[in-house]
Parts: structure tokens; C-alpha cells; sequence
């Protein structure tokens, strides 16, 4: 049988079995609605306190402030965007929004909508190094700012960006602040109160829970006007009935992935490390970003002469998954946006490959991975016009 | 919008068997060197075309005897399976046929060369733009091969400097694939895809040409010339009344109810007129109308003589006329 080594984990998790353990007697056991009266209903609370316990401790977040169960992180944001525009900026009290421009397009595409309403959005650009300063922060804030949208950490490099500084520089200026904290949690300590945010974003299938299932966090005592109205779940905050297996599922998999961190930020790194080292032997190879900044799984890696697609075209055909923000393998036609904005090597903007492991990757997967690669980065050079090392 | 298109990544389950064997094991692949032109007696051109900056490049290495035919061509390419699949097919099309004549090969004959059934494309849309590059390449070599400047012999002004993509190329395309938006534009000859400066005016750079001009000019032409189409075909006696424009539908139906019905229905003190006409969602041409004179209130106007108009104008214009009296 073929190999499956799945090293596309920022884009998605396998769900950890024994969280699916935890939930599967919530599908055909313990089906009742949290909020009927009877017993059914109320036979579900226990485990559903347990598992917003583990979300709380799992971001440090106070017993008075909220952690509301969403679908994805995509509506968290969506949420905080469109919330503060209702609540700040519809009322006319302010008109600005500072984010960056590599934001996941959920922030992105949601900030280029309210523009049509008339916000105005600053979009930060990332430096050479591929980060973005609190200076750059504080130098773009203004009187006029209702939020500051920056990601906890990047989804292509996996550089992290300095979210405390961020979180005091906001605080100080009175301005709201979020972060999308999806490609953080699991990967390195996520502390709420420490950063000083006000809102959080994370979705549970990218630290091995469920997926179609997240939250957003909300610091105690701030407003969202919420996206959706209905019932009175979660007090008013979100409607719709909540999604128990999955929510037992998404407390479970963060108690888990924190238990992890260790692991994560020594067995894994090493692991990322070796992979790295190893590819780096191949002639005209870069990888972007300083380890010392990034999350311990993942690899953005650039190979001179190879188009993104073409290279996840012959890992795939090797049981490989990794994937490019490249042209050729999205369905739009733009280059990967992290290399674009570094800036460093226009050339280079077409041929990253993402490499993003998890705790259930081995030192055998990854020994395969780096002699499909050699093979790949041959055959493919052989075949390319731009790469005159194959001549 | 179709309930497969709702589920992506699905991109390259919509590979033609071609495009993936030619991706996997390229025929044409490898390089020209000037010894291999002298052994045949032959003369050497290479072309490049794209840039690995853009995402796509490729070389094209032709071998053109002294009849101008090209008796050899490899390529080597920067880029994604269906740009490597569509240069090995380009190669291939382009072997055994004489300058001038490779040079009329346009991306819709690779892409359809790459097809495994006729009626399905060989790649998805957004991947049409690797074949028009094998088109382009072609030019450049011709265009080196005739001793012309490449950008006299492509009539040059290139429109998207990110993508290299020339007002020619982009007008030709329109009018291949009857392309409405910008965004087809796009996918088809990935101009606009990168700084999108070319797009419309406000970009970070000014343009001298813009997309959204260069669509609605060749658009409005190509409506012209349908419409001067359509009314020569009218006074051949051509065209068929479902082709015809609205301003031309209300004429023929007034024609025939002038010379047909109007007649009958004065005699008896009556008269009509039409009010509109749409073509309805179940496929007839609902045309409604308003009696006049002695035919309002007149005790036929629903039965007989609305069947007779009817009647008429279907025998006249089109079968599929309903008349709806108002």
C-alpha cells in the first residue's frame, strides 16, 4: 500500500481519537438540547461545563469574561469585525481599522467589505523578515481607531508576531485589540490576559479537534454587537443550538494539545529542524523566516526553479501532503501572499511549499519526505527553463 | 454557480488523463544545442517567453530547415503541471509544419489537443492561461525565425507587464472565447492577476491600456458586428424572428398584423395594438396586445379572432408565439 504522510497541518488536523472517544456517546446517547428543562437536556451539563473549563484554562481567560462557541474561526472574525463596526463605527464614535496584509482572508476579504461601508483600514505590511513591529502599531494607530485585527501567528511561515507588545500598545492607546490565534494554539503558550486582548479567535480542527466547530473569546466587559440573532444561547451572544459532541470535542482536543506543548516545542521542533536541515542540502533551496521566531511545525520552503503546484504535483503522486499558496495551485492566480510581502526574492514568489507537521508525524515520515523531495526537486529541475542548473 | 462548483481543491480531478500523463512524462521535453542544428543542417532558434517571477516560463528550442518547416522542437518549462502538459503538447503541434503555419496554432488548439473527450475541457478555467503562454512562445520563435522583431511581428503593446500579456493577445482572446469579464480575462491570459494595475485606472501605476476598456470596446464591437450581422441577414430574409432584436421583433409582428389582421378587424369597427413582448421562461414568445374599438368587449376578441392573430403571426414569424390579450 502507498504511504500517506500528511504534513499539510496548518490547513487541517487529524482529529485525535481519543477525543472522538469523548464524544461519540454525545451523538446517539446524550442527544439532548443543553437547554430543555428535562432530563435529556440537562444529563449534558456536567460534561459541557467540563469542556468550557478546558477552554478557559487552556487560554487563561477569567471566569467573567466569555468564550462563545462559534462555528469556525472564520465567523469569530467575521464577528469582531462586523461587531465593532456596528458598535463603533455605524454609531459614527470612530472609523478605523488596523490589521495586516497577510492576514487569512476571513480578516482580509471581511476588512475589504466594511471598506465598502466606508471603513477606513490600514493594512500593515509584514518587513523583511516577515514580521510585523509593535512600532508599526503604534505608529499607525490614531484617534480615529476602533480595533487592531494582527494574528497571533502566520499560517504560511509560522512566524509568530509580537502579540504582548501589541496587546500593551493598544491597551496604553484605548484601542480595541484582536488577534486570530488559529495557527497558535497547540503550537505555543496562548495567554489572554498576558497579551492583553480583548478578542480571540481559534478554531478547534487545527489542534486535532472537530471541525466546523470554534470560538471567540471576549474579554469581560466588551461589547459585540453579535452576528447572529435568535434564541437566548449563550446568553444572547450567538444563537443556535449549541453543537455539544463537537464543543466536548474542541475542550478535549485544547486540554490536549496544551498538555503537547512541550513535545511540540522539543520533539517536533527537532523534527521540523532535521527536515529543514536536510532540505536546505539541496542546491538553492531557502526557507523563510528565523526559526528562532516561528511555531515549532511548520516549513515555508522555496525551491529555486520549481513551481509550487508542479513540486505538490510529485509529492501527492509519493503520498506527500504539503501544500503552496503559489498561482498555480490556488484557485486564483496570485503568488504566494507571505512571499510576495517579504519582498525578499520576487523570483522565489512562485515556488514555496508549505511543510507543516503535528504531533503524530514520525522521524520514518519525514525520512521518506526528504528522499521524495531530492527525487522531486531533480525530475522537476530537469523539466524547468528558469533553472539553469538542470542545463 | 453549480452545486459541484460548491465543494473546492477539486483542481486536479478537473486534469484531462493527457494533461496528467504529460505532466508526469513530458515527450518533448530537453534542449536544442547549435551542434544538433548543424547536423541537420538546420538553423537554432530559441524563444522565452513568461518569467519565473510571474509564475510560468518557457523555452522553446526549434530546429527550421531551409523549407522553413521545423523538423525538431523541445521545451523546457517553470511552471505547473498544465503548463508543462500544455508546452509538451505545443511542441507537438508545432513539429512537422512550416513556420508560417505553426504560427497560426492558438491556445485553444493545445488545450483542445490536450482534451481526452472533445466536449470536455483538458484543464478548468483558471488554467487556461498555461496554454495561451505555449501560444505566445510560438510567436516569439516565429517572430525570431522570420528575422522580425518579435514585438513588430506580435504587433506589441503589452498591457500587463506582470504577466507580459499583449493588447492583441488579450483582444484575441476576448473574441475566441466570447470572454464577459474581466476575471475570465484573468483566468484565460493571467493578465491582471499580479499588481493589478492593469485592471482599471487608480492602480499604483498608470496604464495607457485598461482591462475593463479593453473588454467593453471589444465587447461593444462585437455587439456591432452581431447587430450589422443580424440586419443583413434581415434583408436576405435570413433571420429568424428569435434572433432578431426587439426593435426589429415589433416591426415584423406590426408588419404582419397590418397586413394580415388589421384589415379584418376594421371592418368590423375594431383595431389593436402591441404592447410588449418577452420571451417567456418556458420557451414561448409571449407577445401581449390591447384590442380596440368594437374588439374590446367584443364576445371573439378571446376566442376566435385572438386565435386567428395567433394563428397568423405563428405561420408568419415563429411557432412559438403566444398572443396574450390584455
Amino acid at each position: 500500500m502507498q504511504k500517506r504522510i500528511y504534513l499539510d497541518n496548518n490547513a487541517t488536523t487529524m482529529l485525535d481519537p481519543s477525543v472522538k472517544s469523548l464524544m461519540d456517546p454525545f451523538f446517539c446517547e446524550h442527544y439532548g438540547n443543553p437547554n430543555s428543562l428535562h432530563k435529556f437536556g440537562t444529563e449534558i451539563h456536567p460534561a459541557l461545563h467540563d469542556a468550557f473549563n478546558k477552554l478557559y484554562e487552556g487560554i487563561n481567560a477569567a471566569d467573567s469574561d466569555d468564550i462563545i462557541i462559534t462555528s469556525c474561526a472564520t465567523e469569530s472574525n467575521n464577528w469582531v469585525l462586523k461587531g465593532v463596526y456596528f458598535d463603533l463605527i455605524a454609531t459614527g464614535k470612530k472609523n478605523h481599522i488596523i490589521t495586516t496584509d497577510v492576514e487569512h482572508p476571513a480578516i482580509g476579504a471581511t476588512c475589504r467589505f466594511l471598506e465598502t461601508l466606508g471603513v477606513k483600514v490600514t493594512y500593515l505590511s509584514i518587513n523583511k523578515d516577515g514580521n510585523i513591529s509593535a512600532e508599526q502599531v503604534k505608529n499607525a494607530i490614531t484617534e480615529d481607531t476602533a480595533l487592531v485585527s494582527i494574528m497571533w501567528a502566520n499560517n504560511e511561515t509560522g512566524l509568530i508576531f509580537p502579540i504582548e507588545e501589541i496587546g500593551a500598545i493598544c491597551k496604553e492607546k484605548g484601542v480595541l485589540f484582536h488577534t486570530d490565534a488559529v495557527q497558535a494554539i497547540g503550537k505555543i503558550p496562548v495567554d489572554v490576559q498576558k497579551a492583553n486582548v480583548d478578542f480571540l479567535s481559534f478554531s478547534a480542527h487545527k489542534f486535532h479537534g472537530p471541525k466546523g466547530i470554534g470560538a471567540l473569546y471576549i474579554k469581560k466587559g466588551k461589547e459585540l454587537t453579535p452576528l447572529f440573532h435568535g434564541g437566548e444561547h449563550m446568553r444572547g451572544r450567538r444563537s443556535g443550538t449549541l453543537n455539544v459532541p463537537y464543543i466536548i470535542g474542541m475542550g478535549e482536543a485544547m486540554r490536549i494539545a496544551n498538555s503537547y506543548l512541550d513535545y511540540e516545542n522539543s520533539t517536533i521542533l527537532k523534527l521540523r529542524n532535521y527536515l529543514e536541515d536536510e532540505l536546505l542540502k539541496i542546491p538553492d533551496v531557502v526557507v523563510v523566516g528565523d526559526r528562532k521566531h516561528r511555531v515549532p511545525n511548520t516549513t515555508l520552503i522555496s525551491i529555486r526553479g520549481i513551481e509550487g503546484e508542479a513540486m505538490l504535483w510529485d509529492l501527492n503522486k509519493a503520498g506527500i501532503a504539503c501544500s503552496t499558496g503559489s498561482a498555480c495551485a490556488s484557485e486564483d492566480l496570485e503568488a504566494n501572499p507571505v512571499m510576495v510581502a517579504i519582498g525578499a526574492d520576487k523570483e522565489l514568489a512562485h515556488t514555496a511549499v508549505r511543510i507543516s507537521l503535528s504531533r503524530f508525524n514520525t522521524q520514518e515520515e519525514i525520512d521518506y519526505t526528504i528522499e521524495v523531495f531530492k527525487k522531486a526537486v531533480e525530475r522537476l529541475r530537469k523539466i524547468s527553463s528558469s533553472y539553469e542548473g538542470s542545463l | 454557480m453549480a452545486k459541484n462548483d460548491l465543494i473546492g481543491g477539486a483542481l486536479w480531478d478537473a486534469y484531462s488523463k493527457k494533461v496528467s500523463e504529460r505532466m508526469d512524462n513530458p515527450t518533448h521535453l530537453g534542449v536544442l544545442t547549435q551542434k544538433d542544428a548543424d547536423e541537420k543542417n538546420a538553423k537554432l532558434i530559441v524563444a522565452d517567453y513568461g518569467a519565473e517571477s510571474c509564475g510560468d516560463a518557457v523555452r522553446l528550442y526549434w530546429l527550421v530547415d531551409e523549407n522553413d518547416v521545423i523538423i525538431d522542437a523541445k521545451f523546457k518549462s517553470f511552471g505547473c503541471g498544465t503548463a508543462i502538459a500544455s508546452s509538451d503538447m505545443m511542441v507537438e503541434l508545432c513539429l512537422g509544419k512550416k513556420v508560417q503555419d505553426a504560427v497560426k496554432i492558438t491556445n485553444l488548439d493545445v488545450e483542445h489537443a490536450l482534451r481526452d473527450d472533445p466536449d470536455t475541457p483538458a484543464v478548468p478555467g483558471q488554467k487556461m492561461h498555461c496554454s495561451v503562454m505555449a501560444y505566445d512562445v510560438i510567436k516569439k520563435a516565429a517572430g525570431l525565425y522570420l528575422g522580425k522583431n518579435a514585438e513588430d511581428f506580435e504587433d506589441e503593446i503589452i498591457v500587463c507587464e506582470c504577466a507580459r500579456v499583449s493588447l492583441s493577445t488579450i483582444k484575441e482572446v476576448i473574441r475566441l472565447n466570447d470572454l464577459k469579464t474581466v476575471e475570465e480575462i484573468t483566468q484565460y491570459t493571467k493578465a491582471g492577476a499580479f499588481c493589478k494595475s492593469c485592471i482599471k485606472p487608480g492602480g499604483h501605476e498608470k496604464r495607457d491600456y485598461y482591462l475593463v476598456d479593453i473588454l467593453a470596446d471589444v465587447r461593444a464591437q462585437i455587439e456591432s458586428e452581431k447587430l450589422k450581422e443580424n440586419i443583413s441577414k434581415e434583408n436576405n430574409g435570413e433571420l429568424s424572428f428569435a434572433d432578431m432584436t426587439m426593435v426589429q421583433k415589433i416591426k415584423a409582428v406590426d408588419k404582419a398584423i397590418d397586413e394580415n389582421i388589421r384589415p379584418m378587424l376594421m371592418m368590423d369597427g375594431g383595431d389593436m395594438e402591441i404592447l410588449d413582448i418577452k420571451n417567456s421562461s418556458d420557451g414561448y414568445i409571449d407577445i401581449y396586445i390591447r384590442y380596440m374599438g368594437a374588439c374590446n368587449g367584443c364576445a371573439s376578441a378571446s376566442t376566435g379572432t385572438l386565435f386567428a392573430i395567433e394563428g397568423v403571426l405563428q405561420e408568419k414569424l415563429d411557432p412559438k408565439i403566444r398572443v396574450l390579450p390584455i
